[in-house]
């Protein structure tokens, strides 16, 4: 058995002339949390789908736990899924809702109270689907994706909706999940948040995979960037000059200069600066974090989120 | 399949539908059945399409279920709209990716799916009988009815075919909605689509020339659970629902099989 979770060749699913997604090459290792991110309509949940047995690709194959992805019957019952965010029936409450979904995959119902309570949704499992919050449903979505005791956990979004704490909370069953060796493939468009919890990436960009890897790895490859403030704001042109002078790429925004540049470079800066009569009240190293990285890679404006 | 069919059944036993259908046609079976014992005089008929039920054919071993029968298409329409509603709206809550995840067997899906629907139809039916039978023999006295040949072998056996005939006819019907449901993937498409079908286009088709009824799936339904009538014979119309059912179900079958689940 080999040590991957989840893994793809040339995976690539076409609608007319056009590719949701291209040619994909990634491994996911077992017992890691991997990041999946990329723009709307990238292809993330294309993918998901197709790891699910739900599209059938147009080229290519994909292995989970080692089995490919044409025969889901014998993989599915150790993965647990939540795709598109959570879908459930309205009139049912969110107890009946896990037992229909545990009786159809021959799960054992007497965990369902014991998982609502690890969502959170312990003292509402009575209540109808319909009367939850966008916060509940989510946690009811991620309760049932728990209901098979998964070995893969794939979660398409699975803090949408949730407030910063409820966020945190996911964060920690993500990261608990993990050390108890699940596998959890997670889709976020709150970069910051995989940025804490991913060891992995896998980055996709109008249907491609523009990286795949260790997220360390991802970061160690962009270029550092020093933050740069001036006594007087009418300074700032001069500072630049000597930035580009001295081979930098840089950029005035607002009253701040960003240098594409290593730590060290800050001293020698400042010593040019205060030849010239120059006072730098702020001298800031950036360590770029993983939207500005996506953002780099993906050539989209940030926005805070995608 | 028998797991997919006990996690359907958490669906279908809510009260609101299961009360909510057998009240609803049990209302209909009554209404039905009141109509005919007491416009039995009325000059416009008694039954469907101003045909006339005498006190005579009432009185037949036959009589104890024929309001029952005439109740075969009312009893089909209901049948339609839930199969057709429960099976669409899988896709409309999105519900299906997550059983198809739990399942991904898709004819054990489909198939225990149906099982299910089709034990809710007997239900209903059963209901129905026992309203439609139980309401004859309250009503019999009331118009002068001659209740002596319906507590004979020939009066069971004939309601016992009834009986079966009603409930192939329902299921049958429930299957159309099932096949419509999957097709259009919308409870309101699928239901509309499927009412306005049988109760206006079929009646028009055979408004216009009465030999089409010979080809019209709703009309062959109705003629079973009738018993068969004297245009149409019960074996015809046996067969002609069984090919078309095949042929529906074949087809759905495979394109639920072979369809991507994108929504």
């Amino acid at each position: 058995m080999s040590n991957e979770a989840i893994s793809v060749k040339d995976l690539s699913k076409k609608y007319g002339d056009r590719y949701a997604l291209s040619h994909a090459n990634f491994q996911v290792p077992l017992g890691t949390i991997c990041g999946f991110v990329g723009p709307n309509g990238s292809g993330k949940t294309t993918t998901i789908r197709m790891l699910l047995g739900l599209i059938t690709p147009t080229g290519g194959s994909g292995k989970v736990l080692d089995i490919s992805i044409s025969q889901p019957e014998k993989y599915l019952s150790f993965i647990g899924a939540m795709i598109e965010g959570p879908a459930f029936y309205p009139a049912l409450t969110g107890s009946q809702n896990l037992r229909v979904l545990a009786k159809t995959g021959g799960f054992s119902i007497n965990k369902i109270q014991s998982l609502l309570e690890l969502v959170g949704l312990g003292d509402r499992a009575g209540s109808k689907y319909k009367t939850y919050s966008l916060g509940m449903k989510q946690r009811l979505g991620i309760a049932a994706a728990l209901l098979p005791n998964p070995k893969v956990l794939i979660l398409d979004e699975p803090t949408n909706g949730l407030d910063p704490a409820g966020i945190q909370e996911i964060r920690e069953l993500l990261r608990k999940l993990a050390d108890d060796g699940i596998t959890v493939f997670v889709s976020s468009h709150l970069l910051s948040e995989l940025e804490m919890i991913s060891e992995y990436l896998v980055m996709l960009r109008e249907g491609e995979v523009i990286f795949s890897g260790k997220t360390k790895d991802l970061l160690a490859s962009t270029q550092p960037v020093i933050k740069v403030k001036t006594e007087h704001e009418s300074d700032l042109k001069i500072v630049l000059e000597i930035a580009q002078l001295a081979g930098h790429a840089s950029i005035i925004r607002g009253d701040e200069i960003f240098i594409t540049a290593d730590e060290k470079y800050g001293s020698e800066l400042n010593k040019s600066a205060f030849s010239r009569g120059i006072t730098l009240s702020a001298i800031t190293p950036l360590r770029p974090s993983l939207e500005e990285t996506f953002f780099e890679m993906t050539n989209q404006e940030s926005e805070g989120q995608l | 399949m028998l797991r997919v069919f006990s996690a359907e059944w958490i669906k279908l036993r809510r009260p609101t539908l299961l009360l909510g259908t057998l009240l609803s046609v049990g209302g209909l079976v009554a209404m039905v059945t009141s109509f005919i014992f007491l416009l039995i005089d009325s000059p416009s008929g008694n039954g469907d399409r101003g045909q006339v039920i005498t006190r005579e054919m009432l009185a037949l071993p036959s009589g104890l279920s024929l309001t029952f029968a005439q109740s075969a298409g009312l009893l089909g329409l209901a049948a339609l709209c839930v199969f057709a509603a429960q099976t669409a709206q899988e896709y409309t809550y999105g519900t299906l990716r997550n059983i198809l995840v739990r399942q991904p067997a898709r004819m054990k899906v489909l198939a225990g799916k149906h099982l299910a629907i089709s034990l809710f139809a007997l239900i209903l039916v059963s209901f129905s009988a026992i309203i439609g039978l139980g309401l004859s023999v309250l009503l019999a006295a009331r118009v002068n009815v001659s209740t002596d040949a319906w507590f004979t072998s020939d009066a069971i056996s004939n309601t016992t075919n009834s009986f079966l005939n009603v409930m192939f006819a329902t299921v049958a019907y429930g299957t159309i909605g099932m096949v419509l449901g999957l097709l259009l993937r919308s409870p309101i498409s699928a239901i509309s689509i499927g009412v306005i079908w049988i109760l206006i286009v079929e009646s028009l088709l055979v408004a216009v020339r009465s030999s089409f009824g010979k080809y019209l799936p709703g009309a062959q339904l109705s003629n079973i659970g009738q018993g068969g009538s004297i245009d149409l014979s019960y074996s015809y119309s046996m067969q002609y629902s069984l090919i078309f059912l095949a042929l529906a179900a074949t087809i759905t079958a495979i394109l639920f099989k072979r369809r991507d689940v994108a929504n």
